[in-house]
């Protein structure tokens, strides 16, 4: 039986040729999910070893001279605290708010009553293909009072047309009679969205979640063009600074302290600070992205059945 | 407002479905109970409808907040766009700003100089935008290759490694540039170390080949992530044909060949058209944080030029005309497309 069922997969026979294609397949993807991984690995040993190893570019496969220094002068710079707890304020908050927008106003657009429905779907979908450009939307927000304002971080990003599409396309793929006999029973359209609906919509809100999540943590554009008050910064925005200035700040760092051939091997080097900063950003996504792999992979392709 | 007396409510309702059942009962002849039953039955039907309208308004009325949301975020700041008829520069506020009608838009074709900046940004922007056109079929190849995998273990791990660079964000991508391939980044190093050169090659400080730069980290960075796609499509082809292939002698290339590549066309025909919808849309994260003083002359495409030129240069109109144009040729663009796909596959991507 097992044999009948092997012999249909394409992988099944074996000819020379398709031996050789087997292991050329194999390593040529092993070369590429390395060339993919290398790096974090390679900032992470060199963020932990002897920073004159590091920078001498003798670490490249293991830790050389373990220490934390680096982090701890990292987390001491000026304004980290700062941008690492406005980067989770708005993962948080916005990912929320997101989240909720997303399958509200999903069900609601699957409400047939409502008063020109169709009208209103794609008044909310169409903003997907078009956007006014960066200027007039700076300008705006502007006039709106947004800029050096938390919620620029949050509020525009409530409403996505894409999740939105997700949300309705899976509620209709739930059986109309579930809600139907909700209503028989005396509860209205928000009790039906509560209790029935919501509760079966978990995969999907995941899927929203996640992307929502890596957008805010990882979004840089919003900071550069809304922000100028350094209170506000994100923690990309910061990242983005000290690979700019690290030279400046590892300096700073060593005219700090009187300097000893002990402390010169973890006092840090511009590269130091680069790549502990990175590991420190980069980090919280690595934590959190095997655990939610499936969800996404699984949102992604309800994406693409619907094309 | 519906809930004055019932003839006016019918009247009202005459205008629309329900209407025409009252309108009937009330033009028949009247005649006995059966008349009264209809009559009855109809001011029910009425009311029921009257109260399905209210309900439907009272559903507007709960996602509402949220549409003057989008009103606020998406539709406002089309209205920005008359700052590109103006002579704008805050903190001068817009009425008290001079007209200029379309000098912008001379503008950017007026001054040579000017239409030469504009000229490099449109052959950066066609460029990098052509380039990713040009390879989108890796995706397809990464899937397919990926799907040959008989153990699962193995594909899941590589699936898993190699969509992770899809999850941080260009700012990252360039702090790992950096560590690599900056003059004492670790390639340098490590070629000097082989004593292959004595001089550090400037990969971030130079114009070579910015493209074909940005074109590869583009990759390294989607390229696990655009095969998931395809990896679905994969997925949901019928096992059958497969069977059919071998039973018809079809090795394992053939197979690929007849049966795995037709079967993906309609997805990649789908998302090469939205490529195409999205030619001028390259994003700036990415060419921002390459950018530098070497290389802005071949990185700077559409979005990026935007920025500097609005917030890097403060010519706040000058930059709102040019995104107005790259708006209406996006949308144009989109809107041929979608025509397109609908002449030759008979479905919109829209």
């Amino acid at each position: 039986m097992a044999r009948v069922k092997q012999s249909v997969s394409p992988a099944m026979r074996r000819t020379p040729g398709e031996r050789v294609y087997n292991i050329f397949n194999i390593i040529f993807l092993s070369l590429f999910a390395l060339i993919c991984t290398y790096p974090f690995y390679y900032l992470i040993i060199n963020s932990l070893s002897d920073n004159s190893a590091a920078a001498a570019g003798e670490v490249t496969l293991w830790i050389q001279g373990f220490h934390l220094e680096n982090y701890k002068t990292v987390l001491g710079l000026d304004g980290m605290a700062t941008a690492a707890w406005i980067s989770v304020a708005r993962t948080v908050i916005g990912t929320a708010l997101t989240v909720m927008a997303s399958a509200y106003l999903g069900f609601m657009f699957t409400q047939q009553k409502m008063w020109h429905r169709s009208f209103w779907y794609r008044f909310v979908v169409i903003t997907m293909y078009f956007n006014a450009g960066l200027i007039p939307m700076f300008i705006t927000m502007k006039n709106l009072g947004l800029t050096n304002n938390f919620w620029v971080y949050v509020l525009p990003a409530v409403v996505q047309p894409f999740n939105i599409i997700l949300v309705k396309t899976y509620i209709e793929s739930i059986p109309a009679s579930l809600q139907e006999a909700a209503e028989v029973d005396g509860a209205n359209t928000l009790t039906v969205f509560g209790r029935i609906v919501l509760p079966m919509c978990t995969p999907i809100l995941a899927t929203v979640a996640i992307f929502s999540a890596v957008g805010q943590w990882n979004s840089f554009q919003d900071t550069l063009i809304y922000m100028t008050d350094s209170k506000l910064y994100s923690l990309q925005y910061l990242l983005y600074t000290y690979i700019n200035q690290a030279s400046s700040i590892a300096n700073s760092v060593k005219a700090s302290g009187t300097v000893n051939a002990a402390m010169l091997a973890t006092a840090a080097t511009p590269t130091a600070v680069r790549m502990t900063v990175s590991v420190i950003v980069v980090l919280p996504i690595m934590f959190v992205y095997p655990f939610f792999q499936r969800f996404f992979v699984k949102g992604m392709m309800l994406g693409a059945v619907k094309g | 407002m519906q809930t004055v007396p019932t003839m006016n409510g019918e009247a009202s309702l005459n205008a629309n479905g329900g209407a025409s059942v009252v309108g009937e009962a009330n033009s028949a002849p009247a005649s006995g109970p059966t008349d009264r039953r209809a009559a009855r039955k109809a001011r029910k039907m009425a009311e029921a409808n009257n109260y399905n309208k209210k309900h439907g308004f009272r559903l507007f009325l709960l996602v509402a907040p949220l549409l003057v949301m989008v009103v606020l975020f998406s539709y406002l700041p089309l209205f920005g766009w008359v700052y590109a008829f103006f002579d704008y520069q805050p903190p001068i506020p817009l009425s008290e700003s001079e007209f200029v009608g379309l000098q912008w838009f001379e503008m950017m074709v007026q001054n040579k100089a000017q239409l030469q900046t504009i000229g490099q940004v449109m052959l950066n922007t066609f460029a990098m935008s052509g380039l990713n056109i040009l390879t989108s079929f890796l995706p397809v190849i990464f899937a397919i290759a990926l799907n040959e995998i008989r153990a699962k273990w193995f594909k899941n791990i590589i699936q898993t490694l190699t969509t992770l660079p899809n999850f941080i964000s260009w700012v990252l991508v360039y702090s790992i540039a950096f560590a690599m391939f900056s003059s004492t980044g670790m390639v340098n190093d490590l070629l000097q170390n082989l004593h292959l050169i004595t001089e550090p090659i400037k990969f971030l400080d130079s114009a070579d080949h910015t493209w074909l730069k940005m074109l590869l980290w583009g990759l390294w960075k989607g390229l696990g992530w655009g095969s998931i796609m395809y990896l679905a499509g994969i997925a949901g082809i019928d096992p059958e044909l497969y069977e059919a292939a071998q039973v018809d002698g079809a090795n394992r290339f053939q197979q690929i060949i007849h049966v795995t590549i037709p079967q993906l066309m309609p997805t990649y025909f789908v998302l090469l058209m939205l490529s195409i919808s999205n030619f001028l849309n390259n994003g700036m994260d990415q060419y921002f944080v390459f950018q530098n003083a070497f290389n802005t002359k071949w990185i700077q495409v559409l979005d990026l030029y935007v920025y500097n030129v609005g917030m890097g240069q403060n010519s706040l109109s000058l930059g709102t005309a040019i995104s107005m144009l790259k708006s209406l040729v996006s949308v144009a663009l989109l809107l041929i497309v979608n025509w397109l796909s609908k002449r030759t596959r008979g479905v919109g991507i829209v």
